[in-house]
């Protein structure tokens, strides 16, 4: 046993940290750190910068612009990039549409899309989930009808995140009705500008515009925006869920999360004395940091077994849970760290700019709102209770 | 042994749920919360006629209520119509003014719907400690004169006549030497700060600088104690309302969901997380109804009782409000659900007036006084 990483690999270390002294600029850092609403201009300014070192598909094959990395420099780079506080990666291309299409895309399409994610040409949305299909994703109806060199497509996404800058969709659409419901599914590329398509926003318990609902009416789409094969939508839908293992932990986040929950704690006072030395939210801390110290071995581990070639079915899930669990507890515990401050609200706070006064400790504009909606991290991807399912069959065997 | 209210009690109570019902409904309630104001005039009234606030008042000051079961069953209906009208503040500040004696006449109007009283005493870094007070109480004359800041105060805006606390002696931590005052809104040398709340109404801060105030009683500890009890009583019945509606929206759900061709509520990973919370929900209410019993008796069984009753509904709190959502899925997450207001205010009781660990400390602290 050796848990510690190669000296390539700290040398790896500190080429990224310099990288992110270098590059990541403080107007994205800043804004990350004290939980300001990111605009998609950020986002892609931080793509961009990470295309041009060629980082930002960082799990891709060289050959079509990955930077050929080990899992281990794989988990380097997200820890460091989350403790430097970089926004994160939107996934939507970069690791959820790139690797189905290097996997089942054609030549043409790889060429075509694959160069765009890279350099922000398209941004990209999911459209999988439906009103009637969430955690039972294989019943979803929305169809696609072929006629001639189109499929027309009619029916309803919902939960689609940031759909609203979006440039195009991946869906999953219903090609047949026959045989098994997974067998009648095709996965198809969508312009959200194509005419018939329309997005309207959801509001979310915190007061944010994230995600959408998006209507089809007589959305033609040209037949070479469908991946793979007709009705097989299902196989690539699965290999786009279980492909993104390396980041599904969180690890980095957390470790950024629970420093800033530290920091947090030293400042605020009970009794008069800081709140770290409060026996009861210490003993909170404690539990909290040994969770998260245990999963980072987990998530080493299952990320070296994958290197070496396992699908780790059930341990992915465990990853999903307890990663999910851990990050939800920082943000409840930097809730109660505040205290009555947890209270108040001003959401203009949260925009660049925003020269107001603060109430209570400037750390606390955001904590409750974040607090909330990261309960969506136990529900999307695969809820915390499908999880369960997918671990109880791998190891169950009944 | 009898734990249903009396007839006249369950009437209020009914009267108070038809009028939620028809007269509070959650677009209502949502555009009064986000506000300006963060509160309705004409609803205040209409309840205060009513004879909702004159429910949370003992007939020695005037009211027609003031026990512990009747603010258990006015607030419990607050929570099932997440009303944001400033009852938490009146109950608070009114007990006081009751306690300290002499403000006859602002009590009664107070019970009209006429005038309305907020509570300030909590500040910036006394987190939830009673006597971490340092704000402080000069004399000027006849009058005093307040210096310090107080926070978060509940409704602020909505206040005709303030209730502050202030040392005349002492520092941050001692009970002796804290007084209580009355202050006129908008007087000279007071600022509020106010700002809406993430679970709905408005909060704010008061900046006192020489700010003209009344002396209502100079051995303020005692009486904030039972005004904090009454107000902690309160607040857990709100909790206990909104955790029965939480619980109602839930279950129907689980009903009428369906994935994989079956309602939801069939699968036996779901029932059991219901199970277990209303197995909690109904721990809770014991809590709630110990508290309520307790708030007349002597310092150390009612002091007991309400921490006790604040612990349970904190941690209770978090988790039904947590399975809430998450059994629900996506939907859950949504402003157009009523249910995931609910569970903010929920979470925010729990934030007020001590919070789980706190009270579970003071809980234990106070069971070694008795022992
Ligand atoms: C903020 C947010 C962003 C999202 N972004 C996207 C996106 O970009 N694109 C997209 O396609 N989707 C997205 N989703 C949708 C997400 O994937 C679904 O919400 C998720 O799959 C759950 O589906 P549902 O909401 O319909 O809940 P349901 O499936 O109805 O589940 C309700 C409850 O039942 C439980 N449950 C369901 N089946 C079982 C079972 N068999 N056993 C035990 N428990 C069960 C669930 O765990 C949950 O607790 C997003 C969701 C959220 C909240």
């Amino acid at each position: 046993m050796d848990l510690s990483f190669s000296p390539e690999e700290e040398e790896f270390r500190r080429e990224v940290q310099s990288f992110l002294r270098d590059k990541l600029p403080q107007s994205l850092s800043g804004k990350v750190r004290t939980g300001k609403r990111l605009t998609k201009q950020d986002y892609e300014q931080w793509h961009a910068i990470l295309n041009e070192r060629g980082w930002l598909a960082h799990h891709w094959p060289v050959d079509y612009g990955g930077p050929g990395w080990t899992v281990g420099q794989s988990a380097i780079f997200d820890e460091e990039t989350a403790l430097a506080h970089a926004p994160r990666i939107i996934p939507f291309g970069v690791s959820m549409l790139g690797p189905v299409l290097i996997r089942y895309g054609s030549e043409e399409q790889k060429r075509h899309w694959l160069p765009r994610i890279l350099d922000g040409t398209d941004w990209w949305c999911q459209g999988y989930s439906e009103p009637g299909a969430g955690s039972d994703l294989a019943s979803l109806k929305c169809a696609a009808v072929r006629d001639g060199d189109h499929y027309v497509v009619n029916g309803q996404k919902t939960w689609t995140t940031l759909g609203q800058y979006a440039d195009m969709i991946f869906c999953l659409v219903r090609t047949s009705s026959e045989g098994k419901k997974q067998e009648g599914i095709s996965f198809l590329l969508i312009d959200m500008k194509t005419p018939g398509v329309e997005v309207r926003p959801i509001i979310l318990l915190d007061g944010e515009h994230e995600v959408n609902e998006v209507f089809f009416s007589d959305v033609r789409v040209p037949v070479e925006n469908l991946v793979g094969e007709e009705n097989r939508g299902w196989t690539y839908a699965k290999y786009l869920l279980t492909y993104e293992r390396t980041n599904i932990a969180g690890v980095g986040v957390s470790m950024a999360a629970f420093r800033e929950l530290k920091a947090i704690a030293s400042r605020q006072k009970k009794n008069g004395r800081p709140l770290l030395e409060d026996p009861l939210f210490v003993a909170r801390l404690a539990r909290l940091e040994i969770d998260l110290e245990n999963m980072k071995t987990t998530n080493l581990r299952v990320l070296a077994a994958a290197g070496k070639g396992a699908a780790p079915v059930a341990e992915s899930s465990m990853l999903k849970i307890r990663g999910t669990e851990i990050r939800q507890e920082i943000t409840s515990l930097m809730r109660r760290a505040l205290g009555p401050y947890a209270q108040p609200f001003v959401s203009e706070a949260l925009d660049e700019g925003y020269e107001g006064e603060a109430v209570g400790p400037e750390y606390a504009a955001p904590v409750s709102a974040d607090y909330f909606n990261n309960r969506k991290l136990s529900i999307f991807g695969g809820s915390n209770e499908v999880q369960r399912e997918i671990i109880t069959k791998a190891i169950l065997e009944l | 042994m009898d734990f249903s209210y009396s007839e006249d009690r369950q009437m209020v109570a009914d009267i108070l749920a038809r009028y939620v019902q028809q007269r509070y409904p959650m677009e209502t309630r949502h555009r009064i919360s986000g506000s300006g104001m963060g509160w309705s005039p004409d609803h205040w009234a209409a309840l205060a006629e009513m004879g909702i606030a004159g429910m949370l008042f003992p007939q020695t000051g005037g009211g027609f209520g003031g026990g512990g079961f009747d603010i258990a069953l006015v607030f419990d209906q607050i929570g099932r119509g997440l009303i944001v009208e400033p009852f938490l503040g009146v109950l608070m500040a009114g007990h006081a003014l009751i306690l300290a004696g002499g403000q006859e006449e602002l009590v009664g109007e107070v019970i009209a719907g006429t005038k309305l009283l907020a509570f300030a005493h909590e500040e910036a870094d006394s987190r939830y400690d009673p006597a971490a007070i340092s704000c402080v109480a000069r004399k000027a004359g006849d009058d005093w004169m307040l210096t310090g800041g107080k926070a978060v105060v509940p409704q602020v805006q909505a206040a005709d006549r303030i209730v502050v606390s202030a040392r005349i002696s002492g520092s941050a931590g001692e009970a002796a030497g804290i007084s209580l005052f009355l202050v006129e809104a908008g007087c000279a040398g007071l600022s509020v700060r106010a700002y809406p709340m993430i679970d709905g109404g408005r909060g704010g801060e008061l900046a006192l600088a020489g700010a003209r105030a009344t002396l209502l009683s100079d051995n303020g500890f005692a009486i904030i104690e039972q005004a904090i009890a009454a107000g902690t009583v309160a607040l857990c019945w709100e909790a206990i309302g909104i955790m029965d509606e939480l619980k109602a929206q839930t279950l129907e759900y689980l009903r009428t969901r369906t994935q994989f061709g079956a309602p939801i509520g069939k699968f036996q990973a779901l029932q059991h997380r219901m199970a277990t919370v209303a197995l909690e929900i109904e721990q809770a209410r014991s809590a709630a109804i110990n508290a309520a019993a307790a708030l007349e008796s002597d310092h150390a069984v009612r002091e007991r009782a309400v921490s006790a009753a604040k612990y349970t509904i904190g941690r209770v709190g978090t988790l039904v409000a947590e399975e809430a959502i998450q059994l629900h899925g996506g939907i859950g997450m949504t402003w157009e659900l009523p249910l995931s207001h609910y569970a903010k205010r929920l979470t925010m009781i729990g934030h007020q007036l001590g919070d789980e660990d706190y009270h579970l400390e003071r809980f234990a602290s106070l069971g070694r006084a008795v022992a």
